[in-house]
Parts: C-alpha cells; sequence; structure tokens
C-alpha cells in the first residue's frame, strides 16, 4: 500500500468513526465522489435519526444464510483467517435457532450487534473506544482499543469478536486489526451515503422484506410504519438497553 | 501506645540462596515476558482464550494478586486505623507486600491486553462511565497513598502523621477492592455476575487471601534470615485469618442462597453447584473444601493451629482455594451460556446455548506465574534494601507485657 492510498484510507476512516458526514470525506479526499449519491448525509450524525431493523422471523431460515454471507463480503470477515478455528473465529452476525421445549415451536434469526440505546458495551469501555453515534449506531474506535475485552463480557447478545489472529483482505472501508474488538456497524459506511446494510440489501433483492431497515424516528419510513403496525419484541428488554433491532415472530 | 522501639534492619542478602531466589523468580519473570511476545505475536489464538471464555488464566492470577495486595494492607491498616500495637512491627512489610502484589497483578493485566501497546491510551482517554476507568485511578491512586504512607512511617519527623495516611489508605484499599469487585457486579447480562454482593465478597476475599500471602511470607523470611518469630504474633494474624476465612465464606453462602432462591437464577446455580464438572469440582473441593473448612480446621486444632508448619499449610490452601474461587467466579461465570432468550433452547455456529469449553494455554499460565515471580522479586529487593522488617519478632519484643500463657 502507497503512503497517498494509506492517507487516503485513514482519512475515511476518521470520519466515518467520528460520525462524519460524506460531505466531509469529499472535502478531504477529492479522489471520492459521494456527492453524487443520493439522500447521502450531509451533516453530522443527529440525534434527530435512530437507525433500526425490524427482522421477520417467520421468514425461510434459509435468508438469513444469504444475509450472514453478505456481510462476510461487504465487511471482510470470516474469510481468511489463518486457522479456521470457529471458537476464535469473529461472527458479526450469526443465525440462532430458537426452539421453545415445551411446545417444540422452531424459529431461526439473525443476530448482530443490537445497536441498543443504553449499550453496557459502551458503559463499560475504559477508553471509550465502545460508542454509540448520536443516531443510535454502536461502533468500536479501532484506534483506541486496548483489546481488553470488557466490552464482550458486557454485551448481552454475544456479538463482538475479538481478532485472535492476523487478519488479510480487508476492505478499505472496514479496517481490522489483530487485538482489537469488532462488531456490525450496521454498515455505517453505506449508511452515510444513504444505501442500505449490506445483509438488508441482499435479502431484499431475492424479493424478499424480511429484514427492513430505516430511521425509526420518521414516521413515514417503512420501518417506522412495520413497527407501529405489529407487535414486535427487541431480545432481552427486560435488560432495558433499548437495543434498535426489531423482531417479529419469536 | 508505647514508644515504638522497634529495631529495623535490611536483610543481608549476601548468600547463595538469595541470589538463586532472585535469579529464579528473574528467570520466571524472563519466560512471563516471552509468554507475552509468543501471544501477541501470534495473537490470541494461541492462547485458551475465545471469543466466549474472553477472560482466561491471565485474569485469574491478575484478580487473585489484586486482591491480594488490598487485604495484604491490612496488617498496617490495623496498627495505624485500629491501634493493635502487636503488628505495628510488621506495618512496614505490609505496605511493600501491598504494592508489590498490585504491581504483578497488573502486569499481568496490562501484558494481556489484546495492545498491550496502547497502555498510553488507556492512561489518556478516559470513560468515565466504565467501572475499568475508576479502577486506573483506584490502581495509580493505591501506589501513591501506599508510598506515602510507607514513607510517613520510615521518616521519624513524619511518623505523627502515619495515622492519617493509614487511615486514608483504609479507605482507598477498600474503595479498590470495591472497584473490582464491582467489575463483575456491574455486568448486568451474565447470570454468574450482576449481582452487589460482589463488592463486599470480593473485600472479604481480600482480607483472606491478602492474610495467606503475607503469614507464609513473614515466616518464610524470618526462618531464612534466621531472625526470631514469636508465636504471639503469628497465633494472633492465625486467629485472624480464620476470621477472614469465615467472612469469605458467609459472603460466598449468601451468594448462592440469595440466587437460590430466584427461579431466574436456577440455571447457573445449578451449573455451578452441581453440574458444571470442572467449575462443580472446584468450587466444592478446592475453594469450599480444601480453601475454607480444612484450613479452619488446621487453624483451629490444637495440634496444628499452634504449629509454623500447620498455619504456612493452612494459608497455602487459603491461597489455592482463593485461585479456584476467581476462577469459578471469573471462567466459570463466562462458561455458562449467556441466556440470549431465556427459556428458549438455542443454537447457533457461534455455540449460543452450549456450555463453553475453556483449557488455560502453557504462555497464560507462564504469564500468570511471571506475575507472581514479580511480586515477589519486588519484595526480595525491598527487604535487602530498605530497613522493613524488624531483627526481632520475639513475643517480649511484640508485647513486652507479655507473659507466656500456654
Amino acid at each position: 500500500m502507497t503512503d497517498k492510498s494509506m492517507t487516503k484510507v485513514d482519512t475515511s476512516r476518521r470520519n466515518i468513526l467520528k460520525g462524519g458526514a460524506a460531505a466531509a470525506v469529499i472535502t478531504l479526499a477529492p479522489g471520492v465522489t459521494l456527492r453524487t449519491v443520493e439522500a447521502a448525509v450531509t451533516g453530522p450524525a443527529t440525534n434527530a435519526k435512530r437507525w433500526g431493523m425490524l427482522i421477520d422471523a417467520n421468514a425461510p431460515s434459509d435468508v438469513w444464510d444469504i444475509a450472514v454471507e453478505a456481510c462476510k463480503a461487504e465487511q471482510g470477515w470470516g474469510k481468511d483467517e489463518a486457522h479456521a478455528n470457529p471458537t476464535t473465529d469473529p461472527q458479526w452476525i450469526r443465525k440462532v435457532n430458537v426452539k421453545d421445549p415445551k411446545t417444540g415451536a422452531k424459529a431461526s434469526l439473525p443476530v448482530m450487534c443490537q445497536h441498543c440505546a443504553n449499550p453496557p458495551c459502551v458503559d463499560v469501555c475504559p477508553t471509550g473506544a465502545s460508542m454509540k453515534r448520536a443516531d443510535g449506531i454502536v461502533l468500536v474506535d479501532k484506534h483506541i482499543c486496548i483489546g481488553c475485552r470488557y466490552c464482550m463480557m458486557a454485551c448481552p447478545y454475544s456479538c463482538r469478536s475479538f481478532v485472535h489472529e492476523d487478519v488479510h483482505g480487508q476492505r478499505p472501508h472496514m479496517p481490522r486489526g489483530k487485538g482489537t474488538v469488532e462488531a456490525c456497524t450496521l454498515c455505517v459506511h453505506r449508511v452515510d451515503k444513504g444505501q442500505q446494510p449490506a445483509c438488508v440489501e441482499a435479502i431484499s433483492n431475492m424479493g424478499s422484506d424480511a429484514m427492513i431497515f430505516g430511521d425509526l424516528n420518521d414516521p413515514t419510513s417503512e420501518i417506522a410504519r412495520a413497527v407501529s403496525k405489529y407487535v414486535t419484541q427487541r431480545i432481552r428488554s427486560d435488560l432495558g438497553v433499548e437495543p434498535g433491532i426489531h423482531y417479529r415472530g419469536i | 501506645m508505647a514508644a515504638d522501639t522497634t529495631v529495623y534492619k535490611e536483610i543481608d542478602g549476601k548468600g547463595g540462596d538469595y541470589f538463586s531466589l532472585v535469579g529464579w523468580l528473574g528467570l520466571m519473570i524472563a519466560a512471563g515476558l516471552a509468554s507475552v511476545y509468543y501471544m501477541e505475536h501470534h495473537g490470541h489464538i494461541v492462547t485458551g482464550m475465545t471469543n466466549a471464555v474472553v477472560w482466561g488464566t491471565p485474569h485469574v492470577f491478575a484478580v487473585f494478586l489484586i486482591v491480594a495486595a488490598s487485604g495484604a494492607l491490612n496488617i498496617a491498616s490495623i496498627s495505624s486505623v485500629f491501634g493493635k500495637y502487636h503488628y505495628k512491627p510488621l506495618a512496614r512489610l505490609s505496605a511493600v507486600t501491598a504494592i508489590a502484589l498490585l504491581a504483578g497483578g497488573l502486569m499481568v493485566l496490562v501484558l494481556d491486553l489484546g495492545r498491550p501497546d496502547r497502555l498510553i491510551v488507556a492512561m489518556t482517554k478516559y470513560n468515565f462511565k466504565s467501572i475499568f476507568a475508576w479502577n486506573i485511578y483506584l490502581y495509580t491512586g493505591f501506589f501513591v497513598i501506599v508510598l506515602a504512607y510507607l514513607w510517613m512511617m520510615m521518616e521519624r519527623r513524619m511518623v505523627p502523621h502515619s495515622k492519617k495516611a493509614g487511615l486514608l489508605a483504609f479507605v482507598w484499599r477498600l474503595a479498590l477492592t470495591t472497584g473490582t469487585g464491582s467489575i463483575f457486579g456491574f455486568l448486568v447480562a451474565r447470570p454468574g455476575y450482576d449481582a452487589a454482593i460482589m463488592a463486599p465478597m470480593f473485600i472479604a476475599m481480600s482480607f483472606s487471601f491478602g492474610l495467606a500471602f503475607f503469614i507464609i511470607l513473614v515466616s518464610v523470611t524470618y526462618r531464612a534470615s534466621g531472625r526470631p518469630l514469636g508465636d504471639l504474633i503469628l497465633f494472633k494474624m492465625r486467629n485472624l485469618l480464620g476470621i477472614f476465612i469465615a467472612a469469605a465464606l458467609y459472603f460466598t453462602v449468601a451468594q448462592h442462597l440469595t440466587n437460590l432462591y430466584a427461579a431466574e437464577h436456577a440455571g447457573i446455580e445449578a451449573f455451578i453447584l452441581m453440574d458444571g464438572g470442572i467449575y462443580t469440582f472446584l468450587f466444592w473441593v478446592v475453594q469450599i473444601g480444601l480453601g475454607s473448612l480444612f484450613p479452619l480446621a488446621l487453624l483451629f486444632n490444637p495440634a496444628t493451629g499452634r504449629r509454623c508448619q500447620g498455619i504456612i499449610v493452612a494459608s497455602l490452601l487459603v491461597i489455592i482455594g482463593g485461585l479456584a474461587q476467581i476462577y469459578v467466579i471469573i471462567i466459570g461465570g463466562q462458561a455458562f451460556p449467556m441466556p440470549i432468550f431465556p427459556g428458549m433452547e438455542v443454537s447457533s455456529s457461534f455455540f449460543d446455548g452450549v456450555v463453553h469449553s475453556y483449557a488455560p494455554s502453557l504462555p497464560e499460565v507462564v504469564l500468570g506465574l511471571s506475575g507472581v515471580a514479580t511480586t515477589l522479586l519486588i519484595i526480595a529487593v525491598a527487604i535487602k534494601y530498605l530497613p522493613l522488617l524488624p531483627t526481632s519478632l520475639s513475643d517480649a519484643k511484640v508485647d513486652p507485657h507479655h507473659a507466656p500463657k500456654d
């Protein structure tokens, strides 16, 4: 990697992490033409938005495999680990099978970072590397993560992974580092360009609406209308962490 | 209180035994550093830790040493804060031991980080909602306060002020252990933690582990340096250790009884107390049996409790039981599956719903032991170059009014 490209990657990364706008990326890295993207965010993240998802657990379970594969391809995890050890390989999103032992009823659903409004991982992080943007997206600033894994102890959903070995095949928008913690970013790099997270897009490309992404604060958005129409659940809502990911059918 | 007529003197430390001890400790520390290099070079893939059991053996050693550090300060606190003059001659060693234990524990904790090279980040960027961030202040503050306290005890002009410093150190150490226990107490999601009792339980554990370490240290050091150690001070510490073991046991009983009462916690209790395999074994056999009940029997049985060897064996067992207790808390608490969907059967490629396996790897164990070696090396060097140890702890020196009773 040349010095020039390194600078470009660093700059865009930092702006994403700081909740920076696509417009700022354009100013600082002239080669990037994000200006043309429709509905791109043009200012810093604000709490006017609350990004969230609605997941329909009644959907056929194989769609979740497609969501997982889309995430791997987009973010570059799960492809090149040298040891391929399932206990240490990262998983940013996974398909969880749930069965009621009394009735035998079953469901499958994807579980990823739930982007809590009151995230325990952010509370416990000593350096502030685990952070929540104003629009509700929970991220890890890999520049100041010291790899203490306290966030992994605190996350009620086991949604974070520790990078146990050297990583290869990193995406320019998602640098990863051995010795730091990572998790679903809600595809913040896409969301800031006005796009959908990769998992949602992959599923909607199949013609399925099993995953809906959008702004929960916007009453006209598809997700806000859906969550006001159907009774939805959030995993471990008893903990009061207010996840941004809603589920139907569990 | 009678004027302190104790004579403190550096140990000789010129014999082959001393240098071979220092050499072995140095070797263990070097092995620990080599383990760190190995772990950092390859990543934590070479350890037994996983994405489910994220804290392993290094954390067991680190937490044990940090907890014992505050406990080791008790001898000094008892003399300064509570005016028990019998303990006064050992106050200096108590302070140095506390500092050494904390340094050893922190070394292990820091060197196990995914990015230990970013220690400066941890020292400059703080999230003040994090108990970890508070602990950074509690730990560094402990070093500063205990060092000042030690200096006041050793500098003749400052001795009148040492009581105030001792009081501050005592309050600080309570805060420090509260902070350490709360690392687990504040984890709302995991049924093995999430309990306010963690803080006072860790304080009781610290009294017990710290004193057990201190009793062994004093007995071995006095024997090795050929200085007299009377039964009076030893028996006083023995009685105190008995009370502390019982206190730690009390909190353990309260913790599990409370959990057993709530149907919500039936799973974790069944796991630890009945069907958790290694964790159940460590809990009942090592922590409760070998580490609590057996030492109590040894300490209060006249045949063993009045012999130095009996007290040392009991103290060693308390340390082994303490390591087991922390292993059960830290690793057992993570091995038990996270209740993502309470009441449901769960499975996934990320091992949801199953008991997570963990086996300590050699580098982890060596790193943990190197923390203990660091503690011992600091003490060995300190007592050679500073007048910390009284020349005599004979009964007549410890208490001039003492008349042998038994």
